[in-house]
């Protein structure tokens, strides 16, 4: 069967890995060449990269970064940040991504989803959408989390999906930071709403927040993080070793 | 040296990568001369099979495939490259592949059990059916590898290699005589998918 998947998160600015890392080992610890290749030696099952840089210029030093890791790295990669139009789709994928993940350009430009998956296929489409309850409503932020769109997170995700979105990543700002286990609550709503893989992020703190995710969640496909990994608080082979124990099946 | 056969569909970037990591030259070529003088051909693709044989048919490359196979030069299709090696693929249509393999390629959706996910995409265990086969020399059964598609090829026990599961047995990897097939995709398999590669440059 397919395995749960472990996918590390690396925001990308000025062709460096921003929000600090702390590993030991690595000549140069905010590379993404080196960090990539450091995770997808150490067992990660997919890689994402995040484009958080604003301007024309800045892009282009992004793309360069991406087709170096692209040449180093033989895992799936997705790619995201600044998402907006299909000639950014085209830009990454012919830079050697796999998937492209849209947020707030899916929200501005609702038909970028359904041209992207009938030009590019489903499964390179992944909806990633930032949710915060309000008033017990699951609502759509947009611009990394600080703007309430007051949508409704679950409906939009099952129209995302409807339309061409192979895959989603749900994060939790609720849980985000919080290091208190992942946003299950919120998971299990949206889980159960679409038939594409889920992929939660947000919150996870240590590798039993990864457990309690796929025993609860059994419907959850993979876990994403960022500063945990990053900072070796969580080790990729160690958590692979803890899930494996509990009868959850990751690759190894 | 590999030839990369670019016939209009996909990136094959990750693919050239792959080879060099593994210390062995690759380039892709859409010309029959330049890949006619490769020691080994690679079939890619990605997208619908329809698609991809017409492209096959219009650029003339897909004789050339099937009179490679027959002088004997190790060809390995990936992916939707391995399902074109098949007789017919039924995704929107009926559709003619190259027949250098017997068999198939049919939607998996009504054949998976409820509550599976299509596509079937992710990193999945290979059950060997064939052990001896050269391209798994340098990997073990239980390996994982890294799946993305919606269509599997039945119907091919003469030249089934490995499988899958996933509610059913998937078509995995096939081999008859110097024709290979991975369903998954070698070059974003991790080391595993390397030593996949690695062997068919040794073959």
């Amino acid at each position: 069967m397919i395995t749960k998947r472990i996918i590390p998160c690396l925001d990308v600015k000025n062709g460096r890995v921003v929000k600090g890392v702390n590993f030991q080992g690595l000549s140069d610890v905010s590379s993404p060449v080196e960090l990539g290749k450091y995770y997808s030696d150490c067992g990660a099952d997919e890689l994402v990269f995040y484009d958080i840089t604003a301007s024309a210029e800045e892009r282009g030093i992004f793309t360069d970064i991406l087709k170096e890791v692209a040449r180093t790295i033989f895992i799936p990669l997705t790619v995201g940040g600044g998402i907006r139009t299909l000639e950014d789709f085209d830009r990454v994928l012919k830079c050697g991504a796999d998937k492209v993940s849209v947020n707030s350009g899916a929200i501005s430009n609702p038909g970028l989803i359904p041209a992207a998956a009938k030009r590019y296929g489903d499964q390179c489409v992944v909806l990633s959408v930032d949710v915060k309850r309000v008033d017990g409503v699951y609502r759509v932020f947009a611009r990394g989390g600080r703007e309430n769109t007051g949508i409704e997170a679950v409906s939009w995700i099952r129209f995302c999906v409807e339309n061409g979105a192979g895959e989603v990543v749900l994060n939790s700002i609720d849980t985000d930071g919080v290091k208190g286990g992942f946003d299950l609550e919120m998971l299990e709503a949206v889980s159960n709403a679409v038939a594409v893989p889920v992929i939660a992020s947000g919150g996870a703190g240590c590798a039993e927040d990864f457990v309690a995710l796929f025993k609860k969640l059994p419907k959850v496909d993979a876990g994403l993080a960022a500063s945990i990994f990053h900072f070796g608080e969580v080790r990729i082979p160690e958590l692979k070793r803890i899930l494996k124990e509990n009868n959850i099946n990751v690759r190894i | 040296m590999v030839g990369i056969i670019d016939y209009g569909v996909g990136n094959l970037f990750s693919l050239r990568s792959s080879f060099e990591a593994v210390g062995e030259q690759a380039f892709v070529s859409g010309d029959p001369e330049a890949l006619g003088r490769a020691d080994r051909l690679i079939l890619p693709g990605v997208g619908a099979f329809g698609d991809a044989a017409a492209k096959l048919r219009e650029s003339g490359l897909d004789r050339f495939v099937q009179e490679q196979a027959a002088a004997g030069k190790p060809l390995m299709g990936i992916c939707l490259g391995m399902q074109l090696l098949f007789e017919k693929g039924y995704e929107y249509g009926e559709h003619e592949g190259l027949g250098l393999l017997r068999g198939a390629v049919v939607p998996m959706k009504g054949v998976l059990p409820a509550g599976l996910k299509i596509p079937h995409i992710g990193w999945n265990a290979l059950h060997f059916r064939q052990p001896e086969c050269p391209i798994f020399k340098n990997i073990r059964e239980g390996d994982h590898v890294y799946f993305v598609h919606s269509f599997y090829a039945e119907g091919c026990a003469d030249s089934l290699a490995a499988t899958a599961e996933y509610g059913v047995e998937l078509t995995a990897a096939v081999a008859r005589e110097r024709i290979f097939g991975c369903q998954f995709h070698p070059e974003k398999s991790g080391p595993v998918g390397l030593a996949i590669l690695k062997a068919f440059s040794e073959v």
